[in-house]
């Protein structure tokens, strides 16, 4: 292949075609379930059938019997090795393997190894269980009753299932802001229950070395330096002697942050039989157990004037955290970074107030492309504004345009504490709607209905913050989330760059590649990326919250400009002039005034290595690290149109264009950039109108395969139609914020408001996601639903 | 049971459970990893592959009904060191991204390219249809098939598809 430049002449990067592409057009990624190891035997799991039992006895006599099984873990086993209970990454514990009482359909129960696949599974037939079944604590809203059952008696002096009770912003200041409101717009809305679903399931193949006692894991994990030092607090083995490499990961999108039992069960085993234990769970457990998202219920309500302007918000919210508090985010915010709810709004104050509670459900939580819970925000305040609109009779487009922040407010600090970094709002909004011709769609809108169709225009703006975070205020596990890069430039000029995040699909390989050749003079294609190798890179928290080119790439582009300027001396040397006297100007050291007088990084490259003397304190050799502590989040933020047509007859929602104007700041991989927007408006569709997990009064889970937890598909997406503007981040080396979630965040909303927009007509104010078919015809029929339970 | 099938032109020759999986024995007893398994409901189609002429879902499919049969995957798209101008579609426009779904998209759009070589985009959403992939929102896989259709349509085509990696 030719090589590509990597940027333009006017600085702006380019898209090159992907570097990991080679590999997976020809399948051969490597994906966790594709190791296989001499001698490596598989786990499976038995799941508990209820939502909440006593467990009276666990008898595995048969299975360990069983001809081709070497050896079956039980909770009791586990707490002889002090594996029974693991943390969590919101500082509670979680079962390994249950031994008082299950928790949630589907908690894990026992862990089988056996020779193969099939076997492993035959003998959790032979595994029995004696449960005495409990009431179990379904709807989150009759979690805090006084006759609730207590999901939690393992903790000490627990006595309800209240986990957290957390506020953020002015409650004084915001209820005088409502005082003075000539209208008040509130409601209840519901973020159902969702799940990331990554097409790889997650799965860990272990194996320790019983002579040099070195464990070594091959696992699904977004954030494989966390997961070493958890293993080492959980295990009690030394730092040192663990090795996590993440391969190739078929997507992760938060589902492959946390730790599961699974992943401790397997390594149990491998210690126990000395042989390498694989482990990948199946699209149910997947589902059932793993790493959900939202389950938000939600009161907001917007106060503003008679003509429009936006004065306050305030929101109440409770959040069903299921049976373990797993949720994965920054330490000193249990809901997250929910109180950014203020969105992309000039407007005096605001509060919210979080409730989490156990309920006899899953754990996790914050997963799924959400940068923290600002998922969640985003549809409750766009929700709120759209209802505002409709209740002055005002224009959607026209409300948000006259109540969003203009530019000369940034740096904005928000009612609640956040301080956006840089935009332009309306500049965005303004293209979106030109882009979406607007004003025609309003037309056309008007001329259908009088026809007796449906079709809806829905509106969302949203600003994020992403790439936690500064690490005096945002740590897990007391991780601070800081990452590293380290950067070594070989003698002929050739460059392996190894970073601490780890790509699910965004392309790091490429795009890192083009951060460090940009700030070198290198083509990317002589840049190596290495990650997903503990024992290879440098320690950083990993990829989730959009947080990989905000952190990881900053400490790239700084480790690169610290090679720059040791090379500025060499190549001074080298010419035999001042440091001084060169200026970094097309890929090179040129001594001003005279810019034929030159080094390129691949010759000063190979004089660091030669016997070339250098200046004093000059070492040899040419590499540089760095550490990069984000001094702010970033804050990307975009407009979204979505248009839809609804059968009223059937309910059915289609979405016939969406519109994506996205502000990202500079763009590493434009190419790469766009396909994240696709995937994250693929997401919105998903969220918005098929994927949800619900469960029955029994706390069974509803959403338990792909038949049941739908999708979308190619035939519920259009053509996606994107627009972009560029405000640089002002604290960012190259000016680029985070991508990788914007769409999931922003998207619903517009979704959402599109299909109320098209029900207006029939007097529908609001109606919970999943706007299915069903849901939609029976809120046409101004029948309510909840969407977290199915109905007896 | 003894399973006599041939993969990628190869025959192979296995005993076999007869409850074994066609994904498992192509991923385990052949080694062939580049067909997935996802979901165990023929609802993903990561493990798409061809059964004679027919991409099938192979989660779904026991080994042994493929006995005598021609079995394609991933492996098999590359044809005399040339990758398959659909490959190189999607190298081309970004029609990935973790790689997971990617085989069995590609084999599903070489099987579309095969019975009608102009394909619209909406006949290409509906050919995939049966297929999730979680990164791309499927602009870009269209997007690649229709390269792939160009890029067949012509000689010029042709040698301009060379380039990609």
């Amino acid at each position: 292949m030719t090589e590509a430049p990597d940027f333009t002449g006017n600085g702006e990067f380019i898209a090159i075609p992907r570097k990991e592409d080679a590999r997976f057009i020809r399948g051969q990624g490597t994906f966790v379930d594709d190791i296989s190891l001499p001698g490596m035997l598989h786990g499976a799991i038995l799941r508990s059938p209820y939502a909440h039992a006593r467990i009276l006895s666990v008898d595995a006599t048969a299975a360990r019997a069983h001809p081709k099984v070497e050896a079956v873990l039980t909770g009791e086993d586990l707490i002889d090795k002090g594996l029974a209970w693991m943390p969590t990454l919101s500082g509670d514990v979680q079962a390994v393997l249950a031994t008082d009482k299950v928790r949630f359909q589907g908690q894990e129960i026992a862990f089988v190894v056996a020779r193969d696949r099939y076997s492993a599974r035959d003998a959790l037939e032979l595994i029995s269980v004696e449960y005495e079944p409990l009431p179990p604590v379904v709807d989150a809203r009759l979690a805090l009753d006084a006759d609730a059952p207590v999901v939690r008696d393992d903790l000490a002096g627990r006595l309800d299932n209240r986990i957290f009770d957390w506020s953020a912003g002015d409650k004084d200041a915001t209820d005088a802001a409502f005082l003075a409101a000539d209208v008040v717009v509130g409601c209840d809305m519901m973020y159902p229950r969702s799940h990331p679903a990554p097409l790889e399931t997650c799965g860990i193949v272990a194996d320790l070395d019983a002579v040099t006692g070195k464990l070594t894991v091959w696992v699904t994990s977004q954030a494989p330096h966390a997961h070493r030092t958890m293993y080492a607090m959980v295990t009690g083995l030394p730092e040192h002697k663990i090795r996590v490499v993440s391969p190739d990961l078929g997507g992760g999108f938060g589902n492959k942050v946390p730790i599961y039992p699974g992943y401790l069960c397997a390594v149990a085993a491998a210690t126990l039989t000395g042989r390498p234990v694989k482990w990948v769970e199946d699209r149910s457990e997947n589902l059932m157990s793993g790493s959900f998202a939202r389950d938000y219920h939600m009161h907001g309500e917007i106060a503003a004037t008679a003509d429009g302007k936006i004065l306050g918000l305030r929101a109440k919210v409770l959040a069903d955290h299921g049976a373990f508090n797993a949720t994965a985010q920054p330490a000193k915010f249990p809901a997250g970074f929910f109180h950014i709810f203020t969105g992309s709004y000039d407007l005096r104050a605001a509060h919210c107030e979080v409730t989490g509670v156990y309920t006899s459900k899953a754990p996790g939580g914050v997963a799924y492309s959400c940068s923290f819970r600002i998922t969640e925000a985003v549809y409750l305040v766009e929700r709120l504004v759209d209802m505002l609109a409709r209740e002055l009779g005002a224009d959607p487009a026209e409300l948000r345009m006259r109540n969003l922040l203009q530019p000369e407010q940034f740096p904005y600090t928000a009612p609640t504490g956040w301080q956006y970094d840089s935009g332009d709002y309306p500049r965005a909004l303004q293209l979106a709607l030109e882009l979406a011709g607007y004003a025609e769609l309003r037309a056309e809108q008007a001329q259908r209905r009088e026809r007796g169709e449906y079709m809806g225009i829905g509106i969302s703006f949203f600003t994020e913050g992403v790439g936690a975070g500064p690490r005096e205020h945002m740590d897990i596990l007391g991780l601070g989330m800081a990452d590293g890069a380290d950067l070594r430039v070989h003698p002929t000029g050739k460059a392996v760059l190894a970073i601490s995040v780890q790509t699910q699909g965004q392309g790091h390989e490429t795009t890192f590649a083009q951060l460090v050749g940009r700030e070198l003079g290198l083509s990317p294609h002589d840049v190596e990326v290495v990650h997903g190798d503990t024992d290879r890179t440098p320690f950083g928290l990993g990829t989730y919250g959009s947080r990989s080119t905000p952190v990881s790439g900053a400490a790239a582009v700084v480790a690169a400009r610290r090679v720059r300027d040791k090379a500025r001396l060499i190549a001074a040397a080298m010419l035999e002039v001042a440091a001084d006297d060169l200026e970094w100007l097309d890929g090179a050291w040129r001594v001003r005034g005279d810019p034929e007088q030159a080094r390129g990084i691949a010759e000063i490259a190979m004089a660091a290595h030669s016997s070339l003397r250098l200046p004093d304190g000059v070492e040899g050799h040419l590499d540089a690290s760095a550490v990069y502590n984000p001094p702010n989040l970033t804050f990307p933020f975009g407009a979204y149109i979505c248009v839809t047509d609804v059968d009223p007859g059937t309910g059915e929602v289609k979405v016939r264009r969406f519109i994506a104007v996205d502000d990202c700041g500079v763009r590493i991989n434009p190419v790469i950039v766009e396909g994240q927007v696709h995937r994250g408006l693929a997401d919105g569709i998903g969220i918005a109108l098929m994927q949800s997990i619900m469960f029955d009064s029994n706390g069974n889970c509803l959403g338990g395969s792909f038949m049941d937890y739908l999708l979308p598909t190619a035939m519920e997406c259009p053509s996606w139609e994107l627009g972009m503007t560029v405000t640089p981040s002002p604290h960012h080396p190259v000016g680029a914020k985070g991508i990788g979630e914007s769409a999931t965040v922003g998207a619903p909303a517009a979704v959402v408001n599109s299909v109320l927009d098209a029900l207006a007509p029939f007097g529908v104010r609001h109606a919970d996601m999943p706007l299915t078919p069903a849901n939609v015809w029976r809120a046409i029929q101004g029948r309510p639903v909840r969407s977290d339970l199915a109905e007896d | 049971m003894r399973l006599t099938v041939t993969v990628n032109g190869i025959e192979h020759s296995r005993e076999v459970e007869p409850r074994l999986l066609l994904i498992h024995f192509l991923r385990d007893e052949l080694g062939l990893t580049g067909s997935h398994w996802g979901c165990d409901t023929s609802n993903c189609g990561a493990c798409v592959v061809w059964l004679d002429e027919t991409p099938v879902k192979s989660c779904t499919v026991l080994a042994v009904m493929a006995a005598g049969h021609r079995v394609r995957t991933v492996e098999g798209m590359v044809r005399a060191g040339e990758l398959d101008p659909v490959q190189q579609g999607f190298a081309a426009c970004h029609g990935l991204q973790c790689g997971f779904c990617t085989p069995g998209m590609m084999l599903t759009a070489r099987w579309l390219l095969n019975r009608n070589p102009h394909p619209t985009e909406p006949e290409i959403r509906e050919a995939i249809s049966g297929q999730i992939c979680r990164c791309t929102g499927y602009e870009n896989i269209v997007r690649s098939v229709l390269w792939a259709s160009e890029a067949e349509s012509s000689e010029a085509g042709r040698s301009a598809a060379g380039s990609a990696p």
